[in-house]
């Protein structure tokens, strides 16, 4: 098989070690999540156990209110809740049933736990059998955690894929399934890519509709669309389907070798893999070096933020020329952001977790050329002279595969790119 | 347990990182779950400060529940004070450390830190941000400020402002202007820009002015009560608003100054001709309860608008607001709940919303301009050139930004002149503002004299005479006009709209 996979003389950072911190983490918790996963189920009403801050942080995250009634709200905890004189479960059921008379558009609904309905112990998934069966068949409940105490940022889409994963039906078929949650047009670029290589079937997880769920069992194979889905995948494993491992689908060199994965375990051949490739791999190539221009030889600092940084690490690495200094990441999962890590050769260092204060003192130490990091960071540090990317446009920009992958070198580009343009500026 | 969707304000820990962010030279340690950092981009991203707020947060997990999340607190305290050296230290919790009962407080002190520890009691489940603002910043006087000689001129605090307050940046400056002109010297401004140190100069001063009761109140009568400091009541928003101040800061200063209104225009660009189509526009207020209120005023006595509803969403202002509302002849919406918002406001149906930027959206999806004149804030709230709401520079920007989301005087008589031109058709609409979200027939739609149409869920169908007389109505009035003539036509069981159902009533609704 001739695998495109591109090697170099000396170690990669798969074999890296890692420093684990353990301090202040300056991320969102998994509640964030819900932002893009409403949006990528539309029957999905997600209704968090919470507290005020939870809903603000839901609101500051989401920046507009353009819905009137979004799909998503906070059922707030109140004083009389904490103090046992009102039954928690009793005051769910009943806001439900009133959501749930208002919306009859949702099919799905589930029950996200946060922070404090986890330290108070509010059983969600007692919650969810009650729920399921007082509003069967036409609504289906689902429990999962967002909380910070528990998950990160894109964990909570983990968390939620994975929950789902419990209640999926059985099933044997041999199909292939792609799991993580993108933006309905680039699914569909893969779904497009996928069909013409003549594997079939393929389905999605989550489905965009609850009657569209998968089955699933020993025939499902599932390659995964984003690098956080560790529980998920766990959870699909232990239903009996097949992780087909490989770098995730950024850039040309990504896609490539994620397609040629799932290629390789249907059984499609170089001539069918090249029939298809050739022309988008062409265009990824053109589209990426034209942004890559203003990135080569420049230097990139990552801050741990979606787990996205090892992949994108190496997209950055590879195909735009930059030089990773810190690859940070929340959570460091090495089955999975294996075959990114051996793609990047040694040299930054990897880190997991964080103390946000001695990170950002090796980031004044090391001042790179761009530092990817989290909205609450960037305006101090390019006060300090240092050009920012937020990190959180990577999760809700399209950026996968190939017909994407000039925007993803874009997005890394566009900061340097602004700082030349009005460079006068500066006294 | 309440259903939110979208909150206009946020946790009272928001509020105490308010008051420490507009700060100098003072940290908060908050015991908070690592989520809770998000509230850093509101003061990076929204107001564009160039610095991180002061605060550290202890970020434990769900595996530090179980053993010590006390000694994490204690480190954190520990190394931020290492750290930062602040001049004093605020410690509290967010909600979820408030169910872990760790006493921050108890934990701060026992550390014998050499600054002043202030500990802060902010209960999540029952207050909210402006509460921790305004506790946040009473417990920093109640533990630095002390009497003291005063100064020999008479001279005053400004009592309020904090990081990430709706125009408090300008309001401030406007403000001292006004007072340098009454010949009261500014002693300290705080929380705003105030170290530790400034506010334990606070006595000094022979009076206060309490520029915003949501976030200064507590302080103000404390300081009035214990220091002997008067304070002023009168928010300086509008013309009448400002020298009503004026007169209030004359008499603790007991010298009759006054203030430069040269560059003063509002009362003249409200008295020209052009401004007469602002007479009598139903507006409808909502927003923070003293912005509300000095919105009421300013609506009324300076614009010529009619008020047509008035509400807030800080219950600790549902007081005032009722009575200024029962003065208007309405009855006050106190709620939080931005449905009922829209609610209210699609019920009334008024000409223009002023309100918060929750309001705003309610507008856009209703067809309403609405000007935006209280918290909670947007990033459009802290514009890059000179926008105060106080003084008489603040009111010019009031009737600026109150005028402009409304069609403009003469250009409505042109539109009305007009209209039949083809290029008037409606789809064209204006371009300045959010038009009708209901869709409106193509201008060029022949009407067959026979045929009939029946429009929304109400009864009463319309009939062609009349839908036709309905098109010659300006655009951005026609779906106000529909849906009068329609509750009419259903209130008075008419069954088919005329033209004359129209027009009585269009009569029935200009009473």
């Amino acid at each position: 098989m001739n695998r495109p996979v591109p090697t170099f003389e000396g170690a990669s950072c798969a074999d890296s070690p890692v420093l684990k911190e353990r301090g202040q983490h300056e991320v969102f918790c998994g509640l964030t999540s819900i932002i893009w996963l409403h949006r990528k189920m539309p029957d999905a009403f997600f209704l968090v156990v919470g507290s005020r801050t939870c809903a603000h942080l839901l609101q500051s995250a989401a920046g507009v209110m353009i819905f009137a009634e979004p799909r998503f709200g906070t059922a707030i905890l109140e004083e009389q809740d904490l103090a046992g004189m009102a039954d928690a479960h009793d005051e769910l059921d009943r806001e439900v049933a009133h959501l749930l008379s208002r919306r009859p558009d949702i099919r799905r609904l589930f029950l996200v736990g946060s922070c404090p309905s986890e330290v108070i112990k509010l059983d969600l998934s007692r919650a969810a059998e009650r729920l399921t069966k007082a509003h069967a068949p036409h609504i289906q409940v689902v429990n999962y955690s967002g909380s910070g105490i528990e998950t990160t940022f894109t964990q909570g889409e983990d968390a939620c894929l994975a929950a789902m994963t419990e209640v999926l039906p059985a099933g044997d078929e041999r199909q292939l399934l792609l799991v993580g949650s993108l933006p309905d047009v680039v699914e569909d670029q893969a779904l497009s890519l996928i069909a013409e290589m003549g594997i079939t079937p393929v389905r999605t997880l989550p489905a965009r509709r609850v009657e569209d769920a998968p089955a699933i069992g020993a025939g499902s194979r599932f390659a995964l669309l984003q690098p956080f889905l560790g529980d998920t995948a766990l959870a699909l494993e232990r239903r009996g389907a097949e992780m087909i491992a490989a770098p995730m689908p950024f850039g040309e060199e990504g896609t490539t070798a994620w397609l040629r994965a799932i290629a390789d375990e249907f059984g499609v051949s170089d001539e069918v893999f090249e029939r298809v490739t050739a022309a988008p791999r062409a265009r990824a190539r053109k589209a990426v070096a034209a942004k890559a221009e203003r990135l080569q030889g420049k230097s990139v600092f990552f801050l741990p933020d979606s787990q996205l940084e090892p992949s994108l690490a190496r997209f950055l690495s590879r195909e735009c020329g930059m030089t990773p200094l810190e690859i940070g990441t929340p959570f460091l999962h090495r089955g999975i952001a294996g075959p990114d890590l051996a793609m990047i050769p040694s040299g930054p260092v990897l880190s997991e977790g964080q103390d946000v204060e001695r990170q950002l003192d090796r980031v004044r130490a090391a001042r790179p050329d761009l530092t990817v990091c989290g909205m609450g960071l960037a305006n101090p540090l390019e006060a300090e002279g240092l050009a920012t990317k937020w990190s959180i446009e990577l999760i809700f920009t399209p950026v996968h595969l190939y017909e994407q992958a000039g925007d993803l070198a874009g997005l890394f580009a566009r900061p340097l790119d602004r700082r030349a343009r009005i460079a006068g500026l500066a006294s | 347990m309440k259903l939110s969707v979208w909150t206009y304000e946020g946790p009272p820990h928001v509020g105490a990182m308010r008051v420490v962010t507009g700060m100098k030279n003072t940290h908060l340690v908050l015991h908070a779950p690592q989520g809770d950092t998000y509230a850093d981009l509101l003061f990076t991203m929204i107001e564009r400060r160039d610095h991180r707020p002061p605060v550290t947060f202890t970020t434990f997990q769900a595996r530090d529940l179980g053993s010590d999340t006390a000694s994490l607190f204690k480190d954190a305290c520990l190394e931020a004070y290492e750290r930062f050296k602040p001049e004093a230290l605020l410690v509290s919790a967010s909600c979820t450390a408030e169910l872990i009962q760790d006493d921050p407080g108890g934990l701060a002190e026992a550390l014998g830190l050499p600054v002043p520890v202030v500990a802060l009691e902010l209960p999540s489940y029952q207050r909210k941000e402006n509460f921790g603002a305004d506790e946040t910043f009473f417990q920093l006087v109640r533990t630095l400020a002390k009497p003291m000689d005063r100064t020999d001129a008479p001279s005053c605090n400004i009592l309020g402002p904090t990081g990430l307050g709706f125009r408090h940046r300008d309001d401030v400056v406007e403000v001292k202007r006004l007072l340098a002109d009454l010949g009261a010297t500014v002693n300290t401004v705080a929380p705003l820009g105030a170290s530790p140190a400034d506010i334990a100069s606070m006595g000094r001063a022979h009076f206060n002015v309490l520029l915003y009761p949501e976030t200064g109140e507590a302080a103000a009568r404390w300081m009035e009560k214990n220091l002997g400091q008067p304070f002023t009541r009168t928010m300086p928003i509008g013309v009448g608003a400002t020298r009503a101040f004026i007169d209030e800061v004359n008499g603790l200063t007991g010298v009759i100054a006054a203030a430069d209104d040269s560059h003063l225009r509002m009362p003249w660009w409200s008295q020209s001709v052009d401004s007469n189509y602002l007479t009598g526009k139903r507006v409808f207020i909502f927003g923070d309860g003293s912005h509300a209120l000095a919105a009421a005023r300013v609506a009324k006595d300076e614009m010529g608008f009619d008020v047509c509803g008035i509400g807030c969403f800080n219950r600790e202002m549902a007081r005032p607001v009722r009575a200024a509302a029962s003065e208007l002849g309405l009855t006050a919406l106190i709620t939080d709940d931005y449905l009922e918002v829209e609610e209210a406001i699609s019920e009334a149906q008024p000409e223009m919303i002023l309100g918060t930027q929750m309001e705003r959206h309610i507008g856009k999806r209703l067809g309403i301009p609405c000007a935006v004149v209280s918290a909670p804030v947007h990033v459009q709230d802290f514009p890059a050139r000179y926008s105060p709401q106080m003084g008489f520079e603040g009111a010019n920007v009031l009737f600026d930004t109150w005028v402009h989301p409304l069609v403009m005087g003469l250009e409505e008589h042109l539109l009305h002149m007009f209209r039949e031109d083809f290029e008037f058709h409606d789809a064209a609409g204006p371009s300045h503002h959010g038009h009708s979200s209901a869709p409106a027939a193509p201008a060029t739609e022949v009407v067959e004299p026979a045929q009939i149409a029946a429009y929304g869920d109400g009864n009463a169908i319309w009939l062609a005479d009349a839908e036709k007389e309905l098109k010659k109505i300006p655009f951005f009035v026609r779906g106000k006009a529909r849906r009068n003539t329609e509750k009419f036509a259903t209130d008075h069981g008419v069954a088919e709209i005329s033209v004359e159902t129209l027009y009585e009533a269009k009569a029935h609704y200009a009473r």
